[in-house]
């Protein structure tokens, strides 16, 4: 890992400032169309989760070049009221704001990997990672 | 003490002058004003000093002041000419006032700078407030341009209606393009409705639900809705989310779409005989005969 760099989320436009340079940054690692708008859109469902649940936090991106293999981490963190029942929100189709409730599990199946620790009333931090394949 | 200071300053205005003018054309050659021709720069120049000296002899914000900020905003000078100025004029003042007084001690520093700095800061305050109005100003008629283009909707032919939708979708634009939405398809009578997303760059859950919740308000008013420009990665990455669009017809382009709304309204496209064709079958005809 070499270097990061985050974008704050406040408001409801930082979300396309997040997916904007995270897009640029999947571009420049080599990822493909499809997988550019995978990453965007998981970066989309992050970011708006912050700005609906949380209000403020941010979103930061890494850049991962080891010997044999690069990809991008994009981990989202807040101090917001936290998750209470992790599995319930991991299940398709469960949403407390009249959504779809596709974001996290979607954004677990756009991603390779995906870690999410949460606590309640102390914050949510979620760690993903798309590998250049 | 006041007064006499400013009647020192105002005296020795050719030489405050002199040292000013030297300072802002020595930044200048490295600096933003570049493409501003020397005679226009230095006749700004001498009217922005000017300028300070009436606020500082009348003390306070002149009419003059105001006629001039308004004009650099107008011609779009960089606000930083005026605080790079201004501030310049602040040191040199100082240094001039320092220069002429015979005993310096930090008491009669102190009074100098609050002194200047009563003369300048008004000044300072007055350009900020004209330069950041202007900028607030254009942002507020971005803004209604802006939501002008935001959810057009276009009466293709008789009871076919396309809405194409260009850029991020954000909730505030999502409720807008319901409403013209639901208004249009009333005022055009429209059957069959054409959605496009091909200028639409995320689809995540937000931008869909809204596109659902627009297609299902359409059906309850009687009309049908068909998404069409759904590019390959957008579809990939819809169906990674697991976004249920069966409800409705989708389409990959805007041309397939509109076949299927002619289809959905009874009518197809037929190509009209042109005159050439035409005139071959009637040789073809005369030479049979």
């Amino acid at each position: 890992m070499d270097f990061q760099s985050c974008v704050n989320i406040q408001k409801e436009w930082d979300i396309v400032g997040a997916r904007q340079l995270g897009r640029d940054k999947a571009k420049e690692l080599g990822f493909g169309t499809v997988d550019q708008a995978r990453i965007a859109t998981a970066i989309s469902e992050l970011a708006r989760n912050i700005y609906l649940y949380a209000g403020t936090g941010k979103i930061c991106f890494e850049t991962i070049n080891d010997m044999n293999h690069k990809g991008l981490c994009v981990i989202a963190s807040d101090n917001g009221p936290g998750i209470q029942d992790i599995s319930l929100v991991m299940e398709d189709g469960y949403t407390t704001s009249g959504g779809l409730g596709a974001g996290l599990p979607g954004v677990k199946r756009l991603m390779d990997q995906f870690d999410i620790i949460s606590e309640p009333g102390k914050g949510t931090e979620i760690r993903t990672v798309k590998w250049v394949r | 003490m006041d007064n006499e200071l400013k009647r020192l300053v105002i005296e020795n205005s050719d030489a405050i002058v002199k040292n000013w003018l030297k300072e802002v054309s020595q930044k200048r050659t490295k600096e933003y004003t570049s493409t501003i021709s020397e005679g226009l720069f230095e006749s700004t120049n001498r009217e922005f000093v000017n300028v300070i000296f009436t606020s500082v002899d009348k003390q306070g914000i002149t009419k003059e002041l105001d006629d001039f900020s308004e004009r650099l905003v107008n011609l779009g000078w960089p606000l930083s000419y005026l605080t790079d100025g201004i501030q310049t004029f602040r040191r040199v003042t100082i240094d001039f006032i320092l220069s002429q007084s015979e005993k310096v001690d930090s008491e009669h520093l102190a009074i100098v700078l609050d002194m200047v700095d009563n003369w300048v800061d008004p000044i300072i305050n007055q350009l900020v407030n004209e330069y950041s109005g202007s900028w607030e100003h254009t942002v507020s008629l971005q803004r209604v341009a802006l939501q002008e283009l935001s959810a057009p909707l276009i009466p293709v032919m008789d009871n076919i209606t396309i809405m194409p939708l260009i850029g991020t979708i954000d909730t505030e634009r999502a409720k807008l393009i319901m409403e013209n939405l639901l208004e249009g398809v009333i005022k055009h009578n429209a059957e069959v409705v054409l959605i496009d997303i091909t200028g639409v760059p995320v689809v995540d859950t937000m931008v869909a639900h809204h596109i659902i919740q627009a297609a299902e308000a359409v059906r309850l008013i009687g009309s049908r809705c068909i998404l069409v420009g759904i590019r390959p990665e957008i579809a990939q990455t819809i169906v990674n989310l697991g976004i249920d669009l069966s409800k409705f017809p989708t389409k990959s382009s805007l041309r397939k779409g509109f076949q299927s709304a002619l289809e959905l309204t009874n009518r197809n496209i037929v190509h009209s005989k042109t005159k050439d064709e035409d005139i071959e079958i009637l040789l073809d005809s005369l030479n049979k005969g």
